[in-house]
């Protein structure tokens, strides 16, 4: 938990000035990132930021043009079958055999890694049992909804106990319950001491998931660090409040404002929803302003927490817009913040 | 400690190889798993089985006849000429789909996780190589049964089975090359109409289904180093008397051949391809 835990950790993922083109298009320009054995690096980036191809290298599936990067100690280039065996990889599209049923892809992935057939019978088992999968196990995963094909997914991931696990946007396309399941799957993984390197177009996946994180713009790093150290950085989160009286926005805005918990950073009314947005920068200021607003006598209809989109995150950070903005919604949002 | 985060750690140096034992399971992990989809999907089974089945027949009934004749006989003569050269067909035929089949697995993301695992990366193909011999066993089983049905009369059952080895030997020579086609075309289909185009011209081209006596001159230059002629004449050699010896060599030289440049560049393609 401080520094010095920090340190003696080992770095089970360097990478130093990757490099990876194709034709003209520079894919990856010279990335450097370090991930420190135990925890959860996130890589935050638009569409076509280079996530993947980065992914790709580091589980052996691309070679780089330049640069160097290991893991766990072995050299993606030069070792890559020891590192397939200290690898987990789940992409951004299932890879699970679909005309198998759900316990035989499991098997078969166990027999893949050496496993007797005898411990690969009983990993499946257990891994279907884990993932509440084994009603589904003699099913064909093509019958599978997109939850459970992704649970799936992880479970095969999973089965060699590897030292590092390569999450390639492991919610990208489902709905929000079923992101929250594979969230609390993920988090239980990394509650078993794995590595975890992270892609994801959601900064809220990152909030959740990541304990450091990098964004990568075009191939770039544009920043890295502590999530709270960045969120500080890009504002945080907003609160949205709604007043159960629509003629008391006004007059609350002003009052919290003159409060001034939030330091320089302004109530935005917008009228339209009849609702308040104020950024708040961390839990003690959401509480001051949650009883500021009890004190002033108003009462609340519905009150939530926003976090800032990728856009925002990438306006604070790179001074441009994401090159491929994917929620329409929260960008929306964020125009009305600037009214 | 710090150092750390500047250079890259010592790389460790463990022994990259993978025993032999370990590539008889992976190959054996992943037959199994060609051998569910066929039972999830029996009807990926049709070809390898009804094709010898129509085929043998249509051909039988209907060129059987007029054909028989200027063999100096009838359908039945037409029967002990072209039952070998159907063996020798399906052969080619089977290993066709081991192009399309591999493809798929391109398409979707399953090969990455076998790319991402600690396997050899010819396992894979070995093992799709298996499963088509398998199916290419059952065909020309078949295409024997079929044939005796129409009164295919077997004379030497040494011959009978050095015929369906020497199709299986040739087929599974030619897989190579559909394999290539498989990993490097871009979708199943047009592995399929890319196969269709070589063989068809491949098949009817050749001593298969017709003496080329009667064939214009170009064509029987054609027809004569066509390896299917070899294949189809050796085979019937085998199956029903004749001279053997040189179509037997030059079907086996050219699987050799077929073999010794394809197999390297497919297990190529396949490292290399993202």
């Amino acid at each position: 938990m401080t520094r010095i835990d920090n340190e003696l950790r080992g770095v089970a993922v360097t990478v130093r000035g990757l490099v990876k083109h194709y034709g003209e298009t520079k894919a990856l320009d010279g990335v450097d990132l370090d991930v420190r054995e135990g925890t959860v690096m996130g890589v935050l980036g638009p569409n076509g930021a280079g996530k993947t191809t980065l992914v790709r290298i580091l589980s052996t599936l691309l070679s780089p043009n330049a640069g160097q990067a290991t893991v766990a100690g072995y050299d993606v280039v030069r070792q890559p079958r020891q590192l397939r065996r200290v690898i987990g990889l789940t992409g951004q599209y299932a890879s699970v055999d679909e005309k198998l049923p759900g316990w035989e892809n499991l098997y078969m992935i166990g027999r893949l890694l050496d496993l007797s057939r005898r411990d690969a019978r009983a990993r499946a088992d257990e891994l279907l049992e884990r993932f509440s999968l084994t009603e589904a196990a003699k099913r064909p995963a093509a019958t599978y909804s997109g939850g459970m094909r992704r649970r799936l997914d992880l479970a095969a991931s999973m089965i060699g106990r590897p030292a590092v696990l390569f999450l390639d946007e492991p919610t990208t396309g489902l709905d929000p319950r079923t992101r929250n399941e594979v969230w609390d799957e993920v988090k239980a993984m990394v509650g078993d001491g794995v590595t975890v390197l992270l892609t994801t177009q959601y900064m809220e996946e990152a909030e959740q998931l990541a304990s450091e994180l990098t964004v990568v713009d075009r191939g770039r790093v544009v920043a890295t660090g502590a999530i709270h150290e960045l969120k500080a950085k890009v504002g945080g989160r907003s609160l949205r409040i709604r007043p159960s009286d629509p003629l008391r926005l006004r007059p609350l805005a002003r009052a919290l404002d003159d409060l001034g918990i939030t330091g320089l950073a302004t109530t935005t009314v917008d009228t339209a929803s009849g609702t308040l947005l104020v950024p708040v920068l961390s839990d003690d200021q959401l509480t001051a302003v949650v009883g500021a607003v009890t004190a002033h006598g108003t009462t609340i209809a519905s009150i939530t927490t926003e976090l800032p989109s990728l856009d925002e995150v990438f306006l604070s950070l790179t001074g441009h817009r994401a090159s491929a903005p994917q929620d329409t919604a929260p960008a929306e949002t964020r125009e009305e913040v600037a009214v | 400690m710090s150092a750390a985060t500047l250079t890259a750690p010592d790389l460790k140096m463990d022994d990259a190889r993978i025993p032999l034992r370990s590539h008889l399971r992976h190959t054996g992990a992943l037959v199994r798993r060609n051998l569910l989809w066929i039972r999830q999907d029996p009807e990926s089974m049709f070809d390898a089985v009804f094709m010898p089945i129509i085929f043998t027949l249509l051909f039988v009934y209907v060129f059987g006849g007029s054909i028989g004749q200027s063999l100096g006989g009838g359908q039945d003569a037409y029967v002990q000429y072209m039952v070998p050269g159907m063996l020798a067909m399906m052969g080619m035929n089977i290993s066709q789909g081991v192009g399309t089949g591999f493809n798929e697995d391109f398409q979707k993301g399953v090969m990455d996780r076998f790319r991402s695992l600690p396997i050899g990366r010819g396992s894979v193909l070995v093992a799709k190589i298996v499963v088509e011999l398998m199916r290419m066993l059952v065909a020309t089983t078949i295409v024997v049964i079929v044939g005796v049905l129409v009164g295919f009369d077997i004379t030497n059952w040494g011959g009978l089975l050095g015929a369906v080895g020497l199709s299986v030997v040739f087929g599974s020579a030619l897989m190579w090359v559909f394999l290539t086609l498989g990993v490097t075309m871009k979708n199943a289909q047009s592995v399929q109409a890319m196969g269709f185009l070589v063989l068809m011209p491949l098949q009817f081209g050749s001593s298969i289904f017709a003496p080329t006596g009667s064939m214009p001159g170009w064509l029987q230059h054609f027809t004569d180093y066509n390896p299917l002629s070899s294949l189809a004449d050796a085979a019937r050699g085998l199956m029903v008397g004749g001279p053997v010896a040189h179509d037997l060599w030059v079907t086996l030289g050219w699987s050799a051949l077929l073999t010794l440049v394809m197999a390297p560049i497919s297990i190529h393609k396949f490292r290399t391809k993202n």
